[in-house]
């Protein structure tokens, strides 16, 4: 690809000027203030090679937040373009590579991120593990999504940002229309982050299925835990159909394969049949983790068991199921027969009936019981309506003849960021405030908390209710302007009001994070909020020891760690420890992803040597890998009795 | 790896550390993917099989014998793939290596057939760019020769290992995986063999 350097470097728009400047600045200033403070070798030993899967988790949710206000820079973008009628704050070129980047963030690198952050921090300690089954796998599933995540965000500095949509349709995403390297940043962005993903999917599966402490049947595991448990079966086998689709679109782009174009018989719509059978599965990749965390946080604070837990259990196995099936009424307007739409449109009505089981389930859960209003309870309250809300317009969607109307219009806009909005985002929110005390030995200001809450929940209304009426009045999705006489002026002006009050409620809750640090009285027990029901409140110290439990617990029944409270047993106190095997720290995951996105990198801009130069550097990192007999080291048990002699003290 | 190291002496070698049997377990898994993954590739296949465009057809470029070659290499490699863990667990290591490396020379001959068979479509003016259907074709035996070679590249690896330390628990589960990895692949090439060839051939 032949790019003259002022073509390589994107100039001339003064909003990515400042963007440049600032991401120029940031990490000035971050390799300033870790060389002042020493800090590199720390960072390094003890954060990007660690395999430990709480500093994994921890890192994966800082990369999730940064892409939050990443994409939502984007969101308050469009907001601002769509605000008045005419208005020309984004040209439409650069509104295009605004909503195509928004999609793919917020999805792929904020939404699944976030919650595999969450995952990583918790789902061992709930199920009494001491890690996951792969350490190693885990260290590098979390820098193949940073590096992906990396490649795909510096594409708006250098070269272009993708423009043809988060999901990429062919053939606008062909050489024939979409040239230069923004589309294959898309393409190898993804499939290098996509890579991790599976990875996580192979690990958690395993580590759940094999890894449980004693007691703990299928049965008796927390919510959450079933959760991820199914997610991960979805990621199995949905994420390597989005790998083969990459690949196929990448061997289009870059290496003269006619599979996608309108020449040489090729077919567009095999892209979007492949894209949306794994984009449909994905997204109940990130809705399946969120019921889970509210199923946690709901009975919690309503200080009972979950309600009809089998009932729970079955209808995320049904959603499972049924999430492969209903991919085609992402395009009921395709000119798919009558029969097709028909069996789709069914099997995605059919999806609201476990839908509905888990919502009645959480309002029963919480029927009688004692209910506590904390911020992460708030945040899980505010999920029922407004998710019902998304989830109704869903089955007005899923008719495919009035699919008619509303597709590609703001109706289905409203729709799918309800749903994944008040079911992903809110629940993102409320599993980071409940389980920050395990994570950082503090709260965060409840008050400040509420603040957000609120202000965000009016934004998020305000922002998106008004655009199912500007669906309903013909506004088409990914339009960058329109005119006075469309009649949409006053719902879009309402709309981008809300979304800068989601912004604001985001800096705030930023801000909290700081004012808790500084200010926030330190956790005394493992057990934060009193009413801790689960195994990871079982920890003897707020935030658990490296090895999480000196002695694995033992489960006799739901809600394992309600149970030893109200025996009053504590099963990490006064007995014979024996010395715990960890697994070693290893720097080769950090090097192949680099080496991978080196790779990448080169494929973008068709530098094939890079590729192969790259592709070889992979190598060798696997055969390091293959000749590495480390295996792990023991903690002594006078560490150990150090250690737990010091919690909580 | 956190846990105990609690070994099994009565399991088969492979199975007798904990590392071992959730290595297993993971590779089982990963296998699940692997079917996804070739699953999309054949359901692409048949969706562009009869997008031929202005090139040629299956019929006209398929070679029956050529195939069938390669086909009995391949399912043999998998029969001499069986012995070597056969050998592994008579606690053999030199049968191992010896049958391994029997199994290694016909998964490079494999290969070489392939390649000699894709360099002779390029010649014939068959290629990348020729129609969906080749691109496909080109795409979906290509990513079945890549796994052949990564699995030729990686046992010779895992010889290598085996002829350093000999069979322990650690080798001996990665020898099994690799060998299930390897009839993973004659699985795949069966598909291929009825799907894209005989099936290319007879329409």
């Amino acid at each position: 690809m032949d790019l003259k350097w002022n073509e390589f470097i994107i100039t001339g728009d003064p909003l990515i000027l400042g963007a440049q400047i600032s991401i120029l600045l940031g990490s000035i200033a971050a390799v300033a203030a870790l060389t002042y403070f020493k800090k590199w070798t720390w960072l390094w030993k003890e954060w990007l090679t660690s395999v430990d899967h709480k500093k994994l988790g921890i890192m994966y949710i800082l990369s999730a937040l940064l892409m939050l206000f990443r994409g939502g820079v984007d969101g308050l973008m469009m907001r601002t373009q769509l605000a008045t009628p005419n208005m020309e704050f984004l040209d439409p070129q650069h509104y295009n590579e605004v909503f195509s980047t928004h999609g793919v963030i917020m999805i792929i690198f904020m939404a699944m991120p976030f919650l595999i952050g969450l995952i990583n921090y918790i789902v061992p300690l709930q199920i009494g593990a001491r890690d996951v089954a792969f350490p190693f796998l885990n260290n590098l599933s979390f820098w193949t999504f940073f590096v992906g995540m990396a490649l795909f965000n510096i594409s708006f500095i250098i070269g272009g940002s993708p423009d043809a949509g988060w999901t990429g349709y062919t053939p606008l995403a062909t050489n024939d229309f979409s040239p230069g390297p923004g589309q294959n940043y898309y393409l190898l962005g993804i499939q290098i982050a996509g890579i991790g993903t599976l990875m996580t999917g192979i690990n958690f599966f395993v580590t759940i299925l094999k890894m449980r402490t004693k007691g703990m049947t299928l049965m008796k595991m927390s919510m959450f835990t079933w959760t991820t448990l199914i997610t991960m079966l979805i990621i199995i086998f949905a994420f390597p159909v989005l790998t083969v689709a990459l690949a196929m679109q990448t061997f289009d782009r870059l290496f003269g394969s006619v599979l996608f174009t309108l020449h040489g018989d090729g077919n567009p719509m095999l892209w979007v049949n492949l894209f949306w059978v794994w984009g449909h599965p994905e997204v109940y990749i990130v809705i399946l983790p969120a019921f889970g965390i509210f199923s946690e946080i709901i009975s919690t604070f309503a200080r009972k068991q979950l309600f009809a837990y089998k009932a729970m259990v079955v209808s995320i196995v049904t959603i499972s199921v049924l999430s492969f099936l209903v991919w085609v009424h992402h395009f009921f307007t395709m000119g798919n027969s009558a029969e097709a739409n028909s069996f789709f449109s069914i099997t995605t009505m059919a999806i609201s009936i476990p839908t509905g089981v888990k919502i009645f389930n959480w309002l029963f859960t919480m029927y009688r019981g004692r209910i506590t209003f904390t911020t992460p309870m708030l945040w899980s309250l505010a999920f029922i309506p407004n998710f019902v809300i998304g989830g109704v317009t869903g089955v007005m969607l899923a008719m495919a003849a009035a699919d008619y109307q509303y597709h590609n219009t703001y109706f289905l806009v409203s729709h799918f960021h309800y749903v994944l909005i008040s079911g992903t985002v809110f629940a993102c929110f409320a599993g980071l405030i409940y389980w920050y005390p395990k994570m950082f030995g503090h709260k965060m200001n409840e008050k400040i908390g509420k603040w957000v809450f609120w202000i965000f929940i009016i934004g998020f209304n305000v922002c998106f209710f008004p655009q199912y009426f500007l669906g309903l009045d013909g506004m088409p999705r990914r339009i960058s302007t329109y005119l006075p006489e469309d009649g949409w002026t006053g719902l879009n002006f309402i709309s981008t009001v809300g979304a800068f009050l989601m912004g604001l409620a985001f800096i705030i809750f930023v801000y909290n994070i700081y004012y808790s640090w500084r200010y926030a009285p330190r956790e005394k027990t493992g057990d934060a909020w009193g009413l801790g029901r689960n195994l990871e409140w079982a920890t003897s110290s707020s935030i658990p020891p490296h090895y999480n439990f000196a002695v694995l617990p033992e489960v006799t029944g739901l809600d394992p760690y309600w149970d030893m409270k109200e025996k009053g047993l504590d099963q990490q106190k006064n007995v014979d420890y024996k010395p715990i095997h960890m697994p070693s720290n290893s720097a080769v995951p950090a090097i192949m992803s680099v080496l991978m996105g080196f790779a990448g990198f080169g494929l973008v801009f068709h530098w094939y040597w890079m590729g192969i130069v790259g592709a070889i550097g992979i190598f060798i990192t696997m055969i390091v890998r293959s000749f590495d007999y480390n295996d792990g080291y023991y903690i002594s048990v006078e560490e150990i009795k150090e250690t737990e002699a010091k919690a909580n003290k | 790896m956190a846990h105990d190291h609690n070994v099994n002496p009565n399991a088969p070698l492979e199975y007798q550390s904990e590392v071992g049997r959730l290595n297993i377990t993971g590779f089982w898994t990963f296998l699940g993917a692997e079917i996804a993954l070739f699953s999309t590739l054949f359901a692409s296949y048949f969706a562009l099989q009869s997008r031929v465009g202005d090139g040629p057809t299956s019929t006209e470029m398929f070679e029956a014998g050529l195939v069938m070659i390669m086909t009995m290499l391949l399912l043999t490699s998998s029969f001499t793939c069986g012995i070597a863990i056969h050998e592994m667990r008579a606690n053999n290591v030199k049968g191992v290596i010896i049958w391994m490396i029997i199994t290694l020379i016909l998964g490079a001959g494999f290969i070489g057939y392939e390649l000699y068979e894709f360099v002779h479509y390029v010649h014939e003016g068959v290629t990348l760019s020729t129609s969906a259907h080749w691109s496909i074709f080109f795409i979906l035996l290509g990513t079945h020769g890549l796994h052949v070679s990564i699995g030729i590249g990686w046992i010779i690896l895992l010889l290598i290992q085996l002829a350093r330390r000999g069979l322990t628990p650690k080798t001996a589960s990665k020898v099994f995986i690799s060998s299930l990895y390897w009839h993973f692949l004659d699985v795949v090439w069966i598909f291929i063999f009825t799907c894209v060839y005989l099936m290319g051939m007879v329409s």
